[in-house]
């Protein structure tokens, strides 16, 4: 039996119908034609999320008074604490700490590890439980130049022309010159990397790369990378010290703006926690739980920009936060898999996008904000997408064309992951195929560092998914982890050296002066009514149960 | 417009579950308490349908964090199943409760200077590993279909290699350590085995080793500080230009022409 019901069977008989006719021209080299240049900033402004005027506006206060971003963007920056308003007392702090990193995914943590290798005390903040973050999903690879005909140089190139030449070239320069670092470090950690019987590392190319340099850890990459750093970070109890399911609310300075601390909310008693500290890293992670315009997403649950509220809050200015990865392959059938990411490489190995007719409607290895595009456009403009029982539009991604093309068996060896997680459910895709909608999947911008992983306010580093920058306008698979990893321990190295350098008489002070000068201009800018933020978690309740919540939480 | 929420039209759904019109519903018990939801939900996503918002027990929703470990039966059946929330499809008269948390054993260690053979150093951090009474409940209990009992079998054998490999696929959910007779934290045990093969017994990558040694000389932050020099336009023609390495050349074999920024 399949997974797909009888009104699926209905309309797949249409992608069978055309589907020999499809490989056949397959064969011959032919493809439907790719958009010119100029097509392609058409489509891009008037379907790409991140062009389209649409659902953006430009945000009325803070650093970056004036810039347009997404609506949910926008709203957020425009919050108001959840402080506002209520008896704070910051005068016996729960916690003194020389470093608190706010955040335990992969920079958080790398942060941590670095700050206890200079011999300080560390504080960890994390909302959820350690590693519960971006950095456990990372499944493709992390980048690095460590074979003999490759190196920093060429890694370089790659990374600013992957982001079109809009990268901070300090930050793309930090990155790949310590990239060999990074991958010795975990390899002495105990990464168990792919390797050969030598102890080579087994590498290989990713989108955008020139020399092969994509170190894996079978498909769970970012997994191996987690749950190692966190395991060597629990090794150190001494000098590190996790709280779990205590995320940070608000960031609290001294009477000049320097950050001097933070406040804690323990999700599960409710209860605040004040934290005075040398210094203050961090290391939140990605938006994609904002589900800007209502995308799903590839991110986990705690993926909800807190760090970039509180930082901009505190003065720290963005960098192309306006610039979203969209994957254009994200699953939405069926209901379990929403989200869920489909490999470039399915399209690599011949599958096409076909709408609601069985017919192709764009070039499928277009780059992945104009193939995102073209899907949103066939399904909202033309309305020839195909809408899943729980009212998702999409396409079809033909993936029965693979093994065709290749030979019976090449989706099982290619792409054993994807196979097992739609089999799951009783749908095989060598032989049906699958249903895909664009997907958020990457915060490209963010919190703007130098390569230290400094954010202009005294005493408050950044490092992660959370800052911008390192990437430009565009992030290559493979970039990110090692971002992560680099910017993390230079954050902690740096955090360590200001905490130092605070106990020599810097003005510890705790206090919320620049929340109360932030509402000042909320209110000078006749927004009387903000939501409050950070939002912490996302909200999954079903209109049914709100109706009959009369009295609020 | 200052301050005005603008109601904004959804382009698509996020991950609120819209049940289609007429889509069946079938009862679920969440530890015991009947509610109706419809068919073809994950666990995670019937819950929160059913009003439950996730603190503890929700990590990546994507099947590889492990934070949402699960246990079921149906109504009128024996049998004890597992699962992830976020990858377990409910079904009619599913009784379900999340183990988001078990307690474990995970003794705190250096990984540099081992003080005997890696096996040894297993024997003496966990010595019930040693008491595996092979029952098999682990590898039944496994939600990423791991062989548990048979990873430790070949613990105790000293076969680290062999233990790390068949491990690795390994969320850290906690559901083996929750029945094993012989009270052994087969997942903690696992992550030490693997970081200790990992680090001690794979050779290193010399290649990587040099490397090292010529960042750390500062070789490429020369190279990087030329290049910030340079007009974008000739950045730009070395990009274009670069050699791209065959997608078929052997790994340490192939070397670009141009050799002098290596
Ligand atoms: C499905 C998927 C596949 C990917 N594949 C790749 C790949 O193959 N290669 C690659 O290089 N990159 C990949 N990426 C991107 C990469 O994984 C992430 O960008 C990166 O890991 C982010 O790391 P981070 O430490 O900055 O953030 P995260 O790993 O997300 O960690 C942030 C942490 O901060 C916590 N947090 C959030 N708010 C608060 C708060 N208020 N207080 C305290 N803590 C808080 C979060 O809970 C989380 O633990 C992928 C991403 C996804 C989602
Ligand atoms: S080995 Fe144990 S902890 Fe690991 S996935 Fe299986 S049941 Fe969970
Ligand atoms: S459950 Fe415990 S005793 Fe039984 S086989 Fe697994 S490890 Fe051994
Ligand atoms: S939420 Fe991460 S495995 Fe289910």
């Amino acid at each position: 039996m399949s997974g797909y019901g009888p009104e699926f069977q209905e309309l797949i008989k249409k992608v069978v119908a055309t589907r020999p006719a499809r490989v056949e021209a397959s064969r011959r080299g032919e493809s439907f034609p790719a958009l010119t240049m100029k097509e392609r900033e058409i489509w891009l402004g008037k379907y790409h999320p991140d062009y389209k005027s649409d659902g953006r506006r430009a945000v009325e206060v803070g650093p970056n008074k004036g810039d347009v971003f997404p609506e949910e963007v926008s709203v957020l920056l425009e919050s108001k604490s959840m402080l506002t308003d209520v008896e704070v007392n910051l005068d016996n702090p729960d916690y003194e700490t020389d470093v608190l990193v706010i955040g335990a995914g992969g920079a958080g943590t790398a942060a941590a590890l670095a700050a206890s290798d200079e011999g300080l005390n560390v504080l960890v903040s994390t909302k959820l439980r350690h590693g519960d973050s971006n950095t456990v999903m990372a499944e493709g690879g992390i980048q690095g130049a460590d074979q003999e005909g490759d190196s920093p140089y060429y890694h370089y190139l790659d990374v600013i022309g992957g982001g079109h030449f809009t990268n901070k070239t300090a930050l793309a320069g930090a990155m790949t010159n310590d990239a060999p670092l990074i991958i010795h470090w975990l390899e002495k950690m105990g990464m168990m990397f792919d390797k050969l019987p030598d102890g080579r590392m087994k590498v290989r190319h990713g989108g955008g790369t020139s020399r092969k340099r994509m170190h894996s850890a079978g498909d769970m990459t970012g997994a191996e990378i987690m749950r190692v750093v966190k395991d060597e970070a629990r090794n150190r109890t001494k000098s590190i010290n996790v709280l779990e399911f205590s995320p940070a609310v608000e960031l609290l300075t001294n009477k000049e703006g320097a950050v001097t601390g933070a406040v804690l909310q323990n999700l599960e008693t409710h209860e605040y926690y004040v934290v005075k500290a040398g210094s203050v890293v961090i290391a939140t992670g990605g938006f994609g739980r904002l589900h800007i315009q209502g995308f799903p997403t590839t991110n986990h649950y705690g993926a909800t920009a807190d760090g970039i509220v509180m930082a901009y809050r505190a003065g720290v200015s963005l960098t192309d936060l306006d610039s979203t990865q969209y994957h254009p392959t994200g699953a939405i059938y069926p209901e379990q898999n929403v989200g869920l990411l489909i490999t470039e490489k399915v399209r690599g190995l011949g599958a096409q996008l076909l709408n609601v007719d069985g017919e192709q409607f764009c070039f499928p290895l277009e780059p992945r904000d104009v193939e995102s595009a073209c899907i949103i456009r066939e399904c909202l403009d033309l309305g020839k997408g195909f809408t899943t029982p729980t009212g998702r539009p999409g396409v079809w991604l033909d993936s029965p064309m693979i093994d065709m093309l290749h030979g019976e068996g090449t989706v099982r060896k290619e792409l054993p992951a994807k196979y097992i997680q739609f089999k799951r459910y009783d749908i095989d895709i060598s032989k049906e195929p699958m249903l895909i909608y664009p997907t958020l999947h990457y915060q490209n911008g963010g919190l703007a560092i130098n390569e230290f992983g400094e954010t202009g306010v005294e005493g408050l580093l950044s490092a992660g998914e959370v800052a911008g920058g390192v990437h430009g306008r565009n992030r290559l698979m493979g970039n990110s982890l090692l971002d992560v990893l680099v910017f993390g321990r230079r954050a902690g190295l740096k955090a360590a050296e200001l905490s130092k350098k605070s106990k020599k008489g810097k003005d510890t002070t705790l206090t919320l002066k620049h929340i109360e000068d932030f509402e000042k201009e909320l209110k000078k800018s006749g927004i009387t009514d903000p939501m409050v933020g950070p939002v912490v978690l996302p909200d999954y309740t079903p209109d049914h149960v709100k109706s009959r919540r009369w009295t609020s939480l | 417009m200052a301050g005005k929420k603008k109601e904004i039209k959804p382009l698509a759904t996020g991950d609120k579950t819209i049940p289609p019109k007429g889509a069946k519903m079938i009862p679920i018990y969440i530890m015991g308490k009947e509610y109706l939801v419809p068919e073809t939900l994950t666990i995670m996503k019937a819950v929160e349908y059913s009003g439950f918002k996730y603190v503890r027990g929700c990590g990546c929703r994507g099947g590889i964090c492990g934070a949402c470990a699960t246990f079921y039966r149906y109504l009128g059946d024996y049998k004890l199943h597992t699962g992830l929330a976020c990858q377990t499809v409910v079904g009619p008269d599913m009784v379900l409760a999340q183990l988001p948390f078990f307690p474990s054993n995970r003794p705190d260690y250096n990984l540099e200077g081992l003080e005997s053979s890696p096996h040894e150093e297993l024997r003496r951090l966990y010595p019930e590993v040693f008491k595996c009474v092979g029952c098999g409940t682990c590898t039944r209990t496994c939600p990423m279909d791991i062989d548990v009992m048979d990873y430790i079998a070949l613990m105790k054998r000293g076969d680290l290699k062999g233990a790390a490999h068949k491990s690795f696929d390994c969320v850290l959910c906690g559901l083996c350590a929750s029945r094993c007779p012989a009270q052994i934290s087969q997942f903690t045990a696992a992550m030490y085995v693997r970081r200790l093969h990992a680090r001690h017994e794979v050779p290193k990558a010399a290649h990587l080793e040099s490397r090292v040694e010529d960042v750390k000389n500062g070789k490429y932050e020369r190279m990087h500080k030329e290049l910030a020099k340079m007009k974008q336009d000739d950045i730009k023609k070395l990009y274009v230009e670069r050699e791209r390495e065959p997608d078929m050349s052997e790994l340490g074999k192939w070397m670009p022409e141009d050799k002098e920024h290596l």
